[in-house]
């Protein structure tokens, strides 16, 4: 149609479905009908296969005493326990292992990362082959080997290898001596505490002052010092006395000590090992993102390597690694369910296996499980966003 | 000409440093002794290898039990791995409880993959579409027919018997290129206007993407069934495919959105103004570029689900993994010390082997990518 | 093989010109050269800067004027030859470096600031942690500095807020925050859009007048024949012919300047 076509021109009638307002609705109706109709046709068969096996549904079981065992708990546990009670201790056993995995697979991903950027040969090798050998076979093998081909292997309870500090090394995991520390030390904790509040106070003055008068403070050193000497000079003082309850061999096994199992150790292991594989490459990268421009414009403005590194390529490096360490670390607290493969009580192994197995309520059970890495990843990624937004570089 | 001026006459001609550049001295002091700390850390880093290298070599080559070994060779005190449990069992490890006369049919499934997969992932080669659909939708028919019989009178074949690598493999490929299409759908309602759509998308993705494989796949292996009509079963190979391929998808969606938020406002514009349709422009426009753009990722989500494949134990299938496991805990005629560390190192090499091979390939192809990008 | 004069700035700036002499040069490269591996960048460079002299470096992409200017604050090392700035011989002493580094400002193609500090605090960094001046009083030079270049209201933005020209003033305005005695410049305008260019040549005209020691690695021909007092024109890692500008434009003498100038100046 051109404008020489001059007369009345009807309004352009549209039909109804090129409206894309009107196509977009039909659309979402269309597939939330679908989703709908789907998801009551699952509940229904459900309900009838369930009606078929004359079972039940509902949480009321969590209150029923659950009468099995757990190898390994932090709670209390007996087998006189409730279901819940099952529950809080897979969940506190897949935190424990989750939170000691995340500082040691930090403090090894750290330093593998650190040492892959190395400018010695030998040292950026071995990171090398550290990373491309563990990240390329399953964890759950790596599980299996650690449980099955080392920790498993190891001597009877008779035989076991002694460590040094009255600790001991067998089948069934290791035994080393638990502290028992008297009502005086309470000073020594008290007097860390002092430190550590001291070194935060030196940390700000010394900024102050550097700010102020230009003058530097060696503040490193001195915090340390100040960490060691004083609770040291506390525990000197007020004459502390920390008691040591060694594992002895008794009749089948060791008596007193602390016991760490074969399970947990292998798990803690295969994660710590697995998962630094991977941090160190996020550290690597996040250390070759910042521009080679950056280092040079800071040393030209002549500040010292340890000031280079510390107020200009850290900040920025650390905000390339931060946000992918933390799904390092939420993958880390998944993975801990590969427990149950070798028989670490946790929140799988516990809940979704033994508890599943007898109760039968197994939408229950997997509901619940699910639920809880779904509140953590939830978290995490609720502190992410919050990180994200305070560290953003803010760009035109 | 002033005072300040100044003309060379003759150019200097280039010369060689004075220090040599290269050459092993050079190289060593540069690499190795640069510094005191260098120089400590080169001592610290021999000494580790000379205490681990050593028994390493020993144990895998050295002292090992050859693969004509025999079992009471493995027991002596001083033997290393036992690599003749592995030979003797290596049937089982690749095809589980597959019948031994006709292990031809999965030979000719891996002879037919390799056949179709490898010149895939060669960039030159021509006729790709073609490739693609053939391996995509008439290998999977072949190889089902072929595995399973009950046709052309090869024998039946349930797939309980499958085991093995045969299954890790079926597993992964399969699941990856279910997974894949259910990505890309998944990943363009996230970027949807549509609010419904884009609601039940991301639920979909964060809610797999939060919880571990692991109990995905108890939920593919006890609820499944719970979930279909009642007197129909569920085969257990299936229930494995169907909890891995949902969990593959959520992360394919996110590694897909990635491409697609990789590409610039103008192609959309562009495809736009031409008068294409959503669907053409996504078919013809925005899709070929963004999954060329993401390669590197999708095949490093191949590599995280050829790895999670071993979690499949679950469902009861017998994966490389658990095929080993099972051998080590239940091949009583060949116990010895280390039969149950070469099983697993013997898995363990496998699964590297190909994981790292496709590392590269993803490394290589990134490279690729990126000069591509700047020309 | 010939050896170049060694002659100062001969500019009709009387006052500079008995200060030059009077004192020792700022920069004195004697014989200088330097390989990246087996590749021979700088040839056989001779060349003394005296104190308030303005310098600017031309030549073809690839011909090391950029590696030379950063041989003088020992971003890159040199294998032979002497470089002494201020007095103080370049070498691997990493005391000298730092005494070095801090008389010696540099400007970069690509700003190079710290994307994460707000402009002032880009400012007061060096100031604080490498001077051990105040705060308050880095706050002030910095204030000051920013004046000069003429935005003092981006302060507390960060670099990802300004244009290119703003984000290259701030960073000469972080140099001269450390008060230095000599400032390199290695190609501050190629990366700016042309209208940004002037703001940035001004501020650099105005350093000059002020009898700033400086060294210009730039492709801006009338910056230089406006400020300079001397022109170096560098080909394959040498320098081929250095000239007052007047002289150098009007009156190349060598076949690879005519060449050079013949491109550059339609």
């Amino acid at each position: 149609m051109t404008a020489l076509d001059a007369g009345p021109t009807e309004a352009p009638r549209t039909f109804f479905f090129n409206d894309p307002v009107i196509r977009g609705i039909v659309y979402q109706i269309v597939v939330g009908l679908i989703l709908v109709s789907f998801i009551a046709w699952i509940i229904g068969n459900t309900a009838a296969n369930l009606a078929a096996q004359n079972k039940t549904t509902g949480f009321d079981f969590l209150w029923k005493t659950a009468g099995f065992d757990i190898s390994f708990s932090l709670l209390p546990w007996s087998r006189a326990s409730t279901y819940w009670q099952a529950f809080l201790v897979g969940i506190t056993n897949t935190l424990l292992v989750a939170f000691i995995g995340i500082v040691v697979a930090t403090i090894l991903g750290f330093t593998i990362g650190i040492a892959r950027l190395s400018s010695n040969f030998i040292i950026s090798s071995l990171a090398t082959v550290y990373v491309e050998t563990i990240r390329n076979i399953p964890l759950l093998l790596q599980l299996f080997f650690w449980y099955f081909a080392v920790l498993k292997t190891m001597p009877a309870v008779r035989d076991s290898y002694e460590l040094p500090l009255d600790s001991f090394i067998n089948q069934r995991g290791i035994f080393f001596p638990q502290p028992l520390p008297d009502a005086q030390f309470g000073f020594v904790w008290i007097g860390l505490a002092v430190a550590i509040v001291g070194v935060l106070v030196l940390r700000r003055w010394a900024r102050k002052r550097l700010e102020a008068t230009g003058q530097r403070f060696p503040v490193f050193l001195t915090s340390l010092a100040v960490l060691l000497v004083l609770p040291a000079l506390v525990w000197l003082i007020s004459g502390a006395q920390v008691a040591f309850d060694p594992p002895v061999l008794g009749r089948f096994n060791f008596e007193g000590g602390v016991q760490l199992p074969p399970e947990f150790l292998a798990l803690l292991f295969g994660l710590s090992i697995y998962t630094a594989s991977f941090i160190a490459e996020t550290v690597r990268g996040g250390i070759q993102a910042v521009n080679h421009g950056q280092t040079e414009a800071a040393q030209s403005l002549g500040l010292k390597e340890g000031d280079r590194l510390r107020l200009v390529i850290v900040p920025q490096a650390m905000r390339v690694i931060v946000p992918p360490l933390t799904s390092q670390y939420l993958n880390l607290t998944k993975n801990s369910s590969l427990g149950a493969a070798i028989g670490y009580p946790e929140l799988v192994n516990v809940f979704s296996g033994t508890a599943l197995n007898q109760t039968g309520r197994a939408i229950e059970c997997i509901a619940l499980t699910m639920l809880v890495y779904l509140i953590l990843s939830l978290l995490t990624s609720a502190i992410m966003n919050w990180y994200n937004a305070r560290v953003t570089l803010v760009e035109r | 000409m002033t005072d300040t001026g100044y003309v060379r006459s003759e150019l200097v001609a280039a010369k060689p440093a004075p220090n040599p550049t290269s050459g092993a001295v050079v190289w060593a002091k540069k690499n190795l002794f640069a510094t005191p700390m260098d120089a400590l850390l080169t001592a610290f880093g021999v000494l580790f290898l000379l205490w681990v290298v050593p028994p390493f070599f020993n144990f895998v080559l050295g002292h090992a039990v050859g693969p004509m070994g025999t079992v009471e060779e493995c027991r002596a005190i001083t033997a290393g791995a036992c690599w003749a449990y592995v030979y003797n069992e290596m049937e089982f490890f690749i095809y589980g409880f597959y019948d031994i006369p006709q292990l031809w049919r999965p030979n000719i499934v891996f002879a037919l993959g390799a056949l179709l997969f490898v010149p895939l992932l060669i960039p030159k080669l021509p006729f790709k579409r073609i490739n693609a659909l053939l391996f995509l939708f008439v290998y999977p028919v072949v190889a089902y027919f072929l595995l399973a019989g009950g046709v052309f009178g090869l024998s039946e074949m349930p797939t309980e018997k499958w085991g093995g690598l045969l299954v890790t493999l079926i597993i992964s490929v399969v699941g990856i290129t279910l997974a894949f299409p259910l990505g890309i759908v998944l990943a363009l309602g996230r970027q949807s206007t549509l609010p419904v759509i884009k609601t039940i998308c991301v639920t979909f993705i964060e809610l797999i993407r939060s919880v571990p494989l692991i109990t995905i796949l108890f939920m593919a292996s006890i609820m499944l069934p719970l979930f279909m009509p009642q007197g129909m079963t569920v085969d257990k190979l299936l229930r494995a495919l169907v909890g891995v391929t949902l969990f593959t998808s959520a992360y394919l969606a996110e590694v897909v959105r990635g491409g697609l938020q990789a590409i610039p406002r103008g192609q959309y514009e562009a495809a736009a103004s031409l008068g294409l349709g959503y669907w053409q422009r996504m078919y013809f426009i925005i899709l070929p570029q963004a999954l060329k753009h993401v390669i590197p990722g999708i095949v490093n989500s191949f590599i995280a689900l050829f790895k999670d494949t071993s979690l499949v134990y679950i469902v009861g299938m017998k994966d490389l993994l658990e095929a080993v496991k099972t051998k080590n805990d239940s091949a009583l005629e060949w116990q010895s010390a280390n039969t149950a560390t070469t099983g697993y190192l013997f898995a363990a090499i496998v699964f590297w082997a190909f994981c790292f091979s496709m590392s590269r390939y993803s490394m290589f192809m990134e490279r690729r990518l990126n000069t591509g990008h700047k020309r | 093989m010939s050896e170049p004069s060694q002659t100062t700035a001969a500019s009709g700036q009387a006052t500079r010109q008995d200060k030059a002499t009077s004192t020792k040069p700022a920069i004195e490269i004697i014989g200088m050269h330097k390989w990246y591996g087996d590749f021979h960048v700088l040839r056989d460079i001779n060349l003394t800067v005296g104190d308030g002299e303005r310098i600017v470096i031309a030549g073809p992409s690839g011909s090391g004027k950029s590696t030379l200017i950063r041989c003088v604050n020992r971003l890159e090392e040199h294998q032979e030859g002497q470089i002494i700035v201020n007095g103080v011989e370049l070498t691997a002493d990493l005391k000298r470096i730092d005494e070095v580094r801090r008389e010696v400002g540099m400007v970069f193609q690509h700003f190079n600031l710290f994307p994460h500090l707000t402009i002032l605090q880009n400012l007061t960094l060096a100031p604080i942690w490498v001077r051990g001046t105040p705060k308050a009083a880095a706050e002030a030079t910095a204030m000051h500095y920013l004046e000069r270049v003429k935005i003092p209201e981006q302060a507390n933005k960060f670099p990802g807020q300004l244009s290119g020209g703003q984000q290259q003033r701030v960073a000469i305005a972080r140099s001269l925050c450390m008060q230095p005695r000599i400032m390199l410049f290695d190609e501050p305008t190629s990366a700016l859009d042309p209208e940004m260019v002037k703001e940035v040549l001004d501020v650099m005209i105005s350093l000059a007048e002020e009898g700033m020691t400086m060294i210009c690695v730039t492709h801006e021909m009338g910056f230089a024949r406006q400020v300079a007092d001397r022109v170096i024109f560098m080909d394959q890692g040498q320098i081929i012919e250095q000239n007052e500008p007047e002289q150098f434009f009007s009156n190349p003498q060598h076949e690879r300047t005519k060449l050079f100038l013949s491109q550059i100046l339609h």
